[in-house]
């Protein structure tokens, strides 16, 4: 394509008689929606990056943050006390999808049309189970838990106690718990029914407290920024099928860059899952 | 590209995304395993923990850009424009980390309480 105006093989614009001002060549050896999709992915790199370290800025400015292993500890299926593993799942699957893409990619550079389809099919079955893990999970944390934007039922203790009464869920009266150990605040009646319980060390020895909610800026994170990730992953399924429908219709076929519409896509679609790895890090492991 | 077979490229691939699923395995049990949930009673410093996560999900992120992003395969003045902005993002994510540390001592010296500094143990 450009390589009459690469004669030295390095990406320095050429001033001599005009040559590449112009037209027609490519810098650094990229077609511009190529370069304009990864400069995209950039600026959108920036965008999750700066919630993301709000994320870890509000975390670290308060004295307790709930514990994910906590959290994040159901199963589709009625299991509980199954620590990180749903969100795993969600992980391979993730990675699953950009390996098919990585796949319909390489069908690209063949030229085979089927080949094509077919991977990207199994990529946007794979973006579409993502999407149901994450309604699944979104629906168990505000159905089941209560947990919304503005009120987080996840807390952790920051003294040593025993428990004056039971919950009727994993907690049962008289149970010793020590500072740093996480809580869920359950409801009854549509009500919070946080349980009272006596401290036994430090400086509050003897006072019978209540269980507090934890902090608020949990739930508003997680919802929002899992939310933002949710709305790129939606968007790349909506755009792979379309690019998909448009292989199979042969219209790449006749392309002078062939299947290149593809390998933008998948562009795309690994950065959704690269920004997966961070939200997993920093919310799930960290 | 052009530089690998067909062949060689799926093969490549498929090893990507091997050593990708071990690497998240390793990870989620690092966690598990640092946060007592596996050998019992068994607790990592916060610090080990998180740079050992860090650094496992940085070896993901350069699987995915180098290899399924094909950035190895690209020329090098590319590579540096999309790749050092980046690095902002390193001094933004300690300031910022500095911040809000800041932020916990001012709320624990106004309240005249004791800087409360919990770390999650294993239940």
């Amino acid at each position: 394509m450009a390589s009459d105006t690469l004669a030295h093989g390095h990406d320095v614009a050429h001033t001599n008689e005009g040559g590449s001002w112009k037209g027609g060549s490519e810098p650094f050896k990229a077609s511009y929606g190529k370069l304009m999709m990864w400069y995209f992915l950039l600026s959108d790199a920036f965008t999750f990056a700066g919630f993301l370290i709000a994320y870890g800025t509000l975390r670290f400015s308060v004295p307790t943050w709930p514990v994910p292993d906590f959290v994040f500890s159901t199963f589709p299926g009625g299991f509980h006390h199954k620590p990180l593993l749903f969100v795993t799942v969600m992980t391979f699957i993730l990675l699953a999808s950009s390996f098919t893409m990585v796949r319909a990619v390489q069908e690209g550079h063949q030229e085979n049309r089927s080949g094509v389809v077919k991977w990207m099919l199994w990529t946007i079955v794979g973006g579409i189970a993502f999407l149901g893990c994450q309604a699944w999970e979104w629906t168990t944390l505000m159905g089941a838990e209560h947990m919304t934007i503005k009120q987080n039922p996840f807390g952790t203790h920051t003294e040593t106690g025993v428990y004056l009464m039971g919950d009727g869920h994993d907690i049962k009266e008289g149970d010793a718990f020590k500072a740093g150990d996480s809580y869920l605040i359950h409801q009854h009646d549509g009500k919070f029914a946080p349980l009272q319980y006596k401290v036994t060390e430090g400086p509050d020895a003897g006072v019978i407290k209540e269980q507090q909610m934890g902090p608020k800026a949990f739930g508003a994170l997680f919802f929002f920024i899992t939310g933002f990730h949710g709305f790129h992953v939606l968007s790349g399924v909506a755009f792979l099928i379309i690019i998909c429908l448009n292989a199979a219709t042969g219209l790449y076929v006749q392309r002078k860059n062939g299947y290149e519409m593809v390998e933008k896509i998948g562009l795309y679609w690994h950065f959704v899952d690269l920004v997966w790895v961070f939200v997993f890090l920093c919310f799930y492991l960290l | 590209m052009g530089h690998l077979s067909y062949e060689q490229s799926k093969s490549l691939a498929t090893k990507t995304i091997v050593i990708l699923a071990i690497i998240t395995v390793a990870e989620v049990v690092f966690a598990l395993l640092g946060k007592g949930y596996i050998v019992e009673g068994l607790h990592f410093p916060a610090f080990l923990m998180g740079s050992v996560m860090i650094v496992m999900s940085i070896v993901k992120a350069y699987l995915i850009i180098y290899e399924f992003m094909h950035m190895k395969y690209e020329v090098p003045g590319l590579v540096k424009t999309v790749l050092l902005p980046t690095l902002l993002l390193v001094w933004a994510v300690i300031a910022f980390l500095a911040e809000g540390n800041y932020w916990n001592n001012s709320r624990a010296a106004n309240k005249n309480a004791v800087k409360t500094e919990i770390s999650d143990t294993p239940k």
